[in-house]
């Protein structure tokens, strides 16, 4: 069976005028139709870059390479042209700040009905009236009068409600969300999560959660593709990354995650140290110097090991599995 | 509806604003041109005393100063700018409406002009940003801003009336031929100001988050130019509208000057060199409430497109 | 090329694990004002226009002493003469027979210094203006905002011209006059830069330590006002110079016997059709001048902060 997405050895790099930054050091994955991938990372691990280099949506000094391939079609290969096809109708992207990812010089019923009108060539009407329906489902009251409005009358949660309406009008086959409850409260972002589950669910829509929020990803995805400094370290099920964490930046994360059962006079967990320098990148793992675990080994390259399941991670402290 | 309440606040903010502005004007004009030394009849032979007090007693010179001006300030509430002093059987108001229907055409078409190439030019240049026609065309600009109107009058006339001899090299009688240098000429240094202003706000907006919005849409490349891009990178220009006037009508003094044009610019010059003050004054204020009325009418505009002016009721 | 930081060169520079994972030690860090500097060095444009204004000045200054000709000397053989090398006047002359390079820059030492000094007396009352208006903030800040908005509607050209009319000719005058009308953009882009430095914690440091306030402007406000103030420095010379040549255009300039570039190009517009080179010369110096002026400031702008490229 053909995958509705194969990513295949994805690299990014960046000219800047301090050399050339590698984004993205080749991570691959698999995604079939109604799956829920979460891509976890901090800042600068290269998860947002990853995706935009699929979508086409790259800087001027940005090159990718390496297949993405959709439905058996490359969309590395495409142009801007090509790319348009599939862009908003089969794959839709979501933002993280939704102020400035909405243009606020139009209202949200240009916006919308742009996208319908587009790809399914709608008279404006029908498109008017699918906008509708879309800002009902995702739950925007009074969706007639509010579909006239500018988007800085609607409220922060609203606003990211309305950007998942638009990226699903089309019923695209892949929801990529870049980091789309950071930017809100707590209680707003359980609203929204909540609320792709459910669309995930009514219509199959495969969905790409980029984060580096653990907390958000337990409630949406099944499976999890860590990110550290352009590489993939650990990929796996929900379950088992978890509750079965191999990699010590993966267990640094859990660890670091604030709990509601936290004993009062422990301090929080923090991973030491700072993401590296991509221009600069340490010898052998990237994680070595912030690593607890460190030992001689790691001063080579470890590769991504299967360590059982479909379970994958890149340490050496896994040779001895 | 919020809608009209926003935008009629707004409007009376900005009336009420009016006011001090020209109030300034008037006063600072009246008791500057009352302070040089010499008065409006000094130039013409030495008249009998007898006659001269009888001129100063008509034209009021003989009042105190602060009774002239009050005075002055009445006549202006009513648009009366006063008899001129040079031209003996004119008043300001009669002069003010010989020139500048002449000033107002050529301004007038100079803006537009400067406003639809300038616009183009600038949003070519950021579509082409970093390549030749990018560098070609801000260079140009730059040598727009640069050269000085008067600098460049003298060179179309000889280019293009002396040795061409396409077009009249100055004179006014409202025919298209002798409108084009006058016209291309005061335009120039603010297409080329726009040029520059429009690229430098269409690159921003191009780098925009909600331009990658609409990218990721999947709408082609014109559409988010068209639609997403334009309106926002062209607000700053609509806004530059306002001082883009004054420096139209500041252009234009030379440029009427240099092309033998009957125009309200000229006017000025010739009456502030023969201290004719009711019409030096008449024009300054005419000119300024002119400034001002654009500048109203720009804000308003700029707060109608923008959305987030419009709809909110602090602005 | 950037060094790999090895554990074994970790412990010689004993740099501890934190600042290795930073990655210090790996990347020279730069200082804003060396960054500044790199980036204007880039700019092409600026730098060739600063060279050619270094050669500007320096002809403008030394050129006169030079020339075998003075300005006003009036060489009855040859008026209204054409450049030639042979009769030594590179520029030709006008129609009096003065030499039209020992005029073009003699004019140009005139319009450069009206451009200096006037900016100048633009500097000041703009600094101080901005600087006041900034740092009081609130009240004072509003009103002074209000009469720069006041002023800044009225069509000041008209009222250099009536200055100029009403008190004639001086170039004390004209250096007031052009300042005083040009200060507004600067106190602007300065009380801007004195709000958001106000704003930051050294300042808020010197207030804790009891300093006074307009000791707390003079030595910790304005030195860092001085990158902003460079840039419209640079930007309001041409303005300034501009003014200048249209007041002399106008015939409202510097009185005979100085001329300045201004001057020059309307007595050659006069002749333009018999002898062009007599306008030509000094509108190119002129012209140069300023384009030169302009990429020097729009640089300076551009090196100082990026964001605010146009």
């Amino acid at each position: 069976m053909s995958a509705l997405l194969e990513v295949k050895d994805l690299r990014v790099s960046f000219d800047t005028p301090e050399g050339e930054v590698h984004a993205v050091s080749g991570i691959e994955f698999r995604l079939d139709a109604g799956d829920a991938l979460a891509i976890v990372g901090e800042s600068g691990s290269g998860k947002t870059q990853s995706m935009m280099a699929l979508m086409g949506l790259l800087a001027e000094n940005g090159h990718a390479s390496g297949q993405a391939l959709y439905k058996g079609q490359d969309l590395m290969e495409m142009t801007a042209h090509e790319l348009n096809r599939h862009r908003g109708r089969d794959i839709a992207m979501i933002f993280q700040d939704p102020m400035t990812s909405l243009n606020p010089y139009m209202n949200i019923e240009k916006q919308m009905t742009e996208v319908v009108m587009h790809h399914q060539g709608l008279h404006h009407r029908e498109a008017r009236a699918h906008a509708i329906e879309m800002l009902r489902a995702v739950r925007i009251p009074d969706p007639e009068q509010r579909i006239r409005q500018y988007p800085h009358e609607f409220s922060g949660g609203m606003r990211q409600r309305v950007m998942v309406a638009m990226g699903l009008l089309c019923e695209p086959d892949i929801l990529i969300a870049d980091e789309p409850t950071t930017a809100l409260d707590v209680t707003v972002q359980a609203q929204i999560t909540q609320l792709m589950a459910e669309l995930r669910r009514q219509s199959n829509t495969a969905i790409v959660l980029i984060t580096h929020d653990l907390g958000v990803v337990a409630g949406l995805c099944d499976r999890v593709l860590v990110m550290y400094a352009g590489e993939v370290v650990e990929y796996g099920t929900v379950d088992q990354i978890y509750y079965e964490p191999r990699h010590p930046y993966t267990r640094g994360l859990l660890d670091s995650v604030p709990r509601l059962d936290h004993v009062e006079d422990q301090e929080l967990h923090a991973i030491p140290g700072n993401p590296p320098n991509l221009l600069a990148l340490p010898s052998g793992c990237n994680f070595r110097e912030r690593c607890v675990h460190a030992f001689d080994a790691c001063h080579q390259k470890p590769a991504l090991r299967d360590v059982g399941d479909g379970h994958f991670s890149r340490c050496h402290l896994d040779q001895e599995a | 509806m919020i809608q009209g309440h926003g935008i009629a606040r707004h409007a009376l903010q900005r009336l009420l604003g009016v006011i001090p502005t020209m109030l300034l004007l008037i006063t600072v004009v009246f008791f500057l041109i009352r302070v040089a030394p010499g008065g409006p009849f000094d130039s013409e032979k030495a008249l009998p005393p007898e006659i001269q007090a009888n001129l100063e007693a008509k034209y009021h010179l003989d009042e105190p100063l602060l009774q002239q001006y009050f005075r002055y300030l009445g006549q202006i509430i009513v648009l009366d700018f006063g008899p001129s002093f040079q031209y003996k059987d004119w008043t300001v108001n009669e002069l003010i409406a010989e020139g500048f229907p002449v000033s107002l055409t050529v301004g007038g078409l100079a803006m537009l002009l400067a406003f639809v190439v300038g616009t183009l030019i600038g949003i070519t240049a950021a579509l082409k940003q970093n390549t030749p026609v990018d560098y070609g065309t801000m260079g140009f600009a730059m040598l727009g801003i640069s050269i000085p109107n008067f600098v460049v009058a003298p060179m179309l006339i000889l280019l293009f009336a002396v040795y061409a001899g396409w077009l009249p090299a100055g004179g006014w009688d409202w025919s298209l031929q002798r409108m084009v240098l006058p016209v291309v000429t005061l335009a120039l240094p603010v297409i080329a100001y726009i040029a520059r202003l429009t690229r430098g706000s269409m690159i921003e907006v191009l780098h925009s988050n909600f331009i990658r919005t609409a990218r990721a849409k999947g709408l082609p490349e014109r559409d988010v130019i068209r639609r997403h891009a334009l309106k926002p990178a062209l607000l700053p220009v609509i806004s530059f509208m306002g001082p883009a006037t004054a420096g139209l009508i500041t252009g234009s003094v030379v440029i009427e000057r240099i092309y033998a044009i009957p125009g309200l610019g000229s006017y000025f010059v010739t009456g502030a060199l023969n201290r004719d003050y009711t019409l030096v004054m008449g024009v300054v204020v005419f000119y300024g409430l002119l400034i001002i009325l654009m500048n109203f009418l720009v804000d308003m505009l700029y707060a109608w497109l923008n959305p987030k002016i419009r709809y909110d009721e602090e602005s | 090329m950037t060094k790999k930081a090895d554990i074994s060169i970790v412990e010689e520079r004993s740099l501890d694990p934190f600042e290795a994972a930073m990655g210090l030690g790996d990347v020279k860090g730069r200082s804003p004002w060396e960054d500044a500097w790199h980036r204007l060095l880039k700019n092409r444009a600026a730098v060739i226009s600063a060279m050619v204004m270094a050669g500007m000045l320096l002809l403008v200054i030394t050129g006169p002493w030079v020339l075998p000709w003075e300005a006003d000397f009036t060489d009855w053989d040859h008026t209204s003469a054409p450049p030639s090398l042979e009769t030594g006047h590179w520029f030709g002359t006008d129609a009096v027979g003065r030499d039209i390079l020992v005029r073009t820059l003699e004019g140009g030492r005139i319009s450069l210094l009206v451009g200096l000094v006037a900016t100048l007396v633009s500097l000041l009352i703009g600094v101080t203006y901005g600087s006041i208006a900034g740092f009081y903030g609130g009240m004072t800040d509003r009103v002074m905002m209000r009469i720069v908005d006041i002023i800044y509607a009225l069509p000041f050209m008209f009222f250099v011209i009536l200055l100029m009319v009403v008190f004639g000719r001086n170039i004390i005058l004209i250096f007031v006059a052009i300042g005083a009308v040009n200060w507004l953009d600067m106190a602007r882009i300065v009380r801007g830069q004195t709000l958001s430095l106000k704003n930051m914690e050294f300042v808020e440091a010197a207030e804790a330590c009891g300093v006074r306030r307009m000791d707390i402007i003079r030595r910790h406000i304005v030195p860092n006002l001085l990158g902003v103030v460079m840039v419209y420095v640079t930007l309001t010379i041409p303005q300034v110079i501009l003014v200048e040549s249209f007041l002399s255009f106008l015939g409202l300039g510097v009185q005979e016997p100085m001329s300045s570039w201004g001057a020059l190009v309307n007595d050659g517009a006069q002749d333009m059709e018999s002898a062009p080179w007599t306008l030509i010369f000094p509108a190119f110096f002129l012209s140069v001048t300023l384009y030169c002026f302009n990429y020097i400031g729009d640089g300076l702008r551009d090196a100082l902060d990026p964001k605010d490229r146009l």
